[in-house]
């Protein structure tokens, strides 16, 4: 009796003591509400399931995960990224592959994990407007966006190039699924600007930031304004007049990335491994209105039918909107984008 | 003592001279020649890693470019001019003003200095923008009847910069203005000129030197700005200092944008040599005039 009690004293300290050494998980996000959502949905409960201690930073992008490969000082053992930029990086040799036989994607939507990123939340890029102005049936598709006669009034459109052409081309007739086509080819970029530099005069702002978005419909700045459909949301919680539509929306995805030469990679595998089960997923568009982008998140019912209906990811929603090309971006998002500064210095 | 004894004790204090600045020396070398130099070579390195003019290359090929580099000078000198314009008169006012009035002006020109450049930006985004305090006002006072556009283009980029710029004019230019011995207004006057005349004649030229040193530190100060354009110029006034940003974030060399900063910084020292040929710059900075 007396010795299993020592050996259970024994144990529980060995336990401790391995506890003690266990190595803490550094995660990297936007900060925010965004990584608000992160935390409570994901990373904290996770955490609590699997034991492994984390620690969560904020981070400026990909550009510093550069900066700590090149210097061989890898902090960082998780980072949070858009679709594109972590496209990029991989491309650059700056993020470890990802083990899909740890990590389990099963009934993942297609299309939204890649070899070094695995998806987290969807979200769209969508049309927003003022519904004093255009009242809650504003505009219906990217060719009423940019319809200055049907909707007259000021728009507001990105700054730079991503996400900024597709809906160009959609309003200039291309039917969605062959925007990617059209887009293949210096002159079907110069098409979409084209659509845009056309549209110029009745740009009052081209913005830079989701925040700005939330703020231009806010301050009712602009009419009519592209953006991030959470920040929509946010505003309108706000009591901003503003609504949107996923009607040719721009379906895209954040996603979780290894830093190559990351100090706990397996761990860090195992992490994400965990915060991809539907049962964390689910939990997100509570704080949040992006969508997982586990489809199983759907079934466990903790969305809710009204809560799914405002997701970019539910089946109804996702199937109007057209995936973000992740190929097009990597072939030639910096023609592109020269191309597009061109536009707008003019 | 004799010659060389002379000569050996200027030497000697020379050497002591020297001596004594090498830590400044030091410093200036491995915080300004050092890294100028990286930022020269980084600039020729192209998206392969091997040398190669392309970073330059695509600054002629792509016209916008030289658009951001007129941009930045245009926003630059436009911020100089209105600066001066509004700046000298209150720097002469201040001057004008018994020495503890003049203070409590002071205060109130460095008062913005304590707050943030980011706060103040956008407060100006709240007062200038489409339904905002100016245009409000303005309509409910009736001066117009339609919100005018005052902020997301380059009028309200002026108005911010200057708001923030402003105090490095006149602090210089009133510093000058102080120093400026009041007897030879009195004496021109004697002389008969009427106080236009005695004005520009005797008080303008004296305070140059310190309207010139606040101007230039405007001027060079304004080319590097981030902020305040990207903030109140809509996405449409876009500065060299912006490009840099999104040059560092869409080539995956950092050579694409050390190459505007060559740039911009031979652009600068051309001006700066330029307004040389014009204005004593050494008397203009504070430096010993002869």
């Amino acid at each position: 009796m007396k010795s299993i009690t020592s050996l259970a004293v024994v144990a529980a300290f060995a336990a401790s003591a391995v506890h003690a050494n266990d190595p803490t998980l550094t995660i990297a996000s936007w900060g925010g509400s965004y990584q608000e959502a992160q935390s409570k949905a994901l990373f904290q409960p996770a955490s609590q399931n699997t034991g492994i201690s984390i620690k969560e930073e904020t981070y400026g992008g990909m550009s510093d995960v550069r900066l700590q490969v090149s210097t061989g000082q890898v902090t960082l053992d998780i980072v949070v990224s858009g679709s594109g930029s972590a496209s990029r990086a991989a491309a650059e040799g700056l993020l470890e592959e990802l083990d899909y036989s740890v990590i389990d994607v099963s009934s993942f939507y297609p299309g939204l994990y890649s070899d070094h990123c695995v998806g987290g939340d969807v979200f769209s890029t969508v049309y927003a407007w003022n519904t004093d102005k255009f009242g809650e049936s504003g505009p219906q598709s990217w060719a009423d966006f940019f319809d200055v006669e049907k909707f007259p009034g000021t728009r507001a459109y990105r700054g730079k190039v991503a996400g900024a052409l597709e809906p160009a081309l959609m309003a200039d007739g291309v039917a969605p699924e062959d925007v990617y086509a059209v887009l293949d080819s210096e002159e079907g970029i110069e098409r979409a600007i084209n659509k845009i530099r056309e549209l110029k005069p009745n740009i009052a702002v081209f913005w830079t930031s989701g925040a700005q978005q939330a703020q231009l419909m806010k301050d009712a700045e602009v009419d009519m304004t592209t953006g991030w459909n959470g920040r929509f949301d946010n505003a309108k919680a706000d009591g901003a007049k503003v609504a949107y539509s996923f009607n040719q929306a721009l379906l895209d995805y954040d996603c979780f990335a290894i830093p190559k030469g990351a100090p706990n990679k397996d761990l860090a595998m195992k992490f994400l491994a965990e915060i991809s089960k539907p049962e964390y997923q689910d939990d997100l568009p509570k704080y949040i209105t992006y969508g997982p982008t586990n489809k199983a998140a759907y079934e466990t019912g903790v969305i809710d039918a009204a809560t799914a209906a405002g997701l970019p990811s539910s089946p109804e929603n996702a199937a109007m909107q057209l995936p973000i090309s992740l190929e097009w971006y990597a072939k030639w998002e910096t023609t592109a984008a020269e191309m597009y500064q061109e536009m707008l210095t003019e | 003592m004799n010659a060389t004894g002379l000569r050996r004790d200027e030497h000697m204090e020379r050497l002591k001279l020297f001596g004594l600045s090498s830590p400044a020396l030091m410093l200036v070398m491995v915080i300004l020649v050092i890294p100028v130099g990286w930022l020269f070579y980084v600039s020729f390195i192209g998206a392969d890693g091997s040398f190669s003019l392309e970073n330059y290359e695509r600054m002629i090929t792509r016209k916008s470019y030289g658009r951001i580099f007129w941009t930045t000078f245009e926003v630059s000198l436009l911020t100089t001019g209105i600066c001066i314009l509004i700046g000298y008169p209150l720097a002469y006012f201040m001057s004008q003003l018994p020495p503890r009035l003049a203070n409590l002006c002071l205060i109130a020109v460095l008062l913005p200095f304590w707050t943030s450049l980011l706060v103040r930006t956008y407060a100006w985004l709240v007062l200038l923008q489409k339904n905002g305090l100016v245009n409000n006002w303005a309509i409910s006072l009736g001066l117009w009847d339609e919100p005018i556009k005052i902020v997301h283009n380059l009028n309200g980029t002026l108005i911010g910069m200057v708001h923030i710029m402003l105090p490095f004019l006149i602090l210089p230019a009133y510093g000058a203005m102080r120093a400026i011995d009041r007897d030879y207004i009195k004496a021109a006057a004697n002389l008969g000129a009427s106080p236009r005349r005695a004005f520009w004649t005797v008080f303008f030229p004296l305070s140059t030197p310190g309207l010139f040193a606040g101007a230039l530190m405007v001027f060079v100060l304004c080319l590097g700005f981030f902020v305040t354009p990207a903030v109140l110029g809509g996405g449409k006034v876009i500065m060299v200092s912006m490009k840099i940003v999104s040059n560092i974030e869409l080539f995956v060399n950092w050579g694409a944008a050390s190459a505007l900063g060559v740039v911009l910084l031979v652009l600068t020292a051309g001006v700066l040599w330029i307004a040389s040929r014009f204005v004593n710059l050494e008397r203009a900075t504070g430096g010993g005039g002869h």
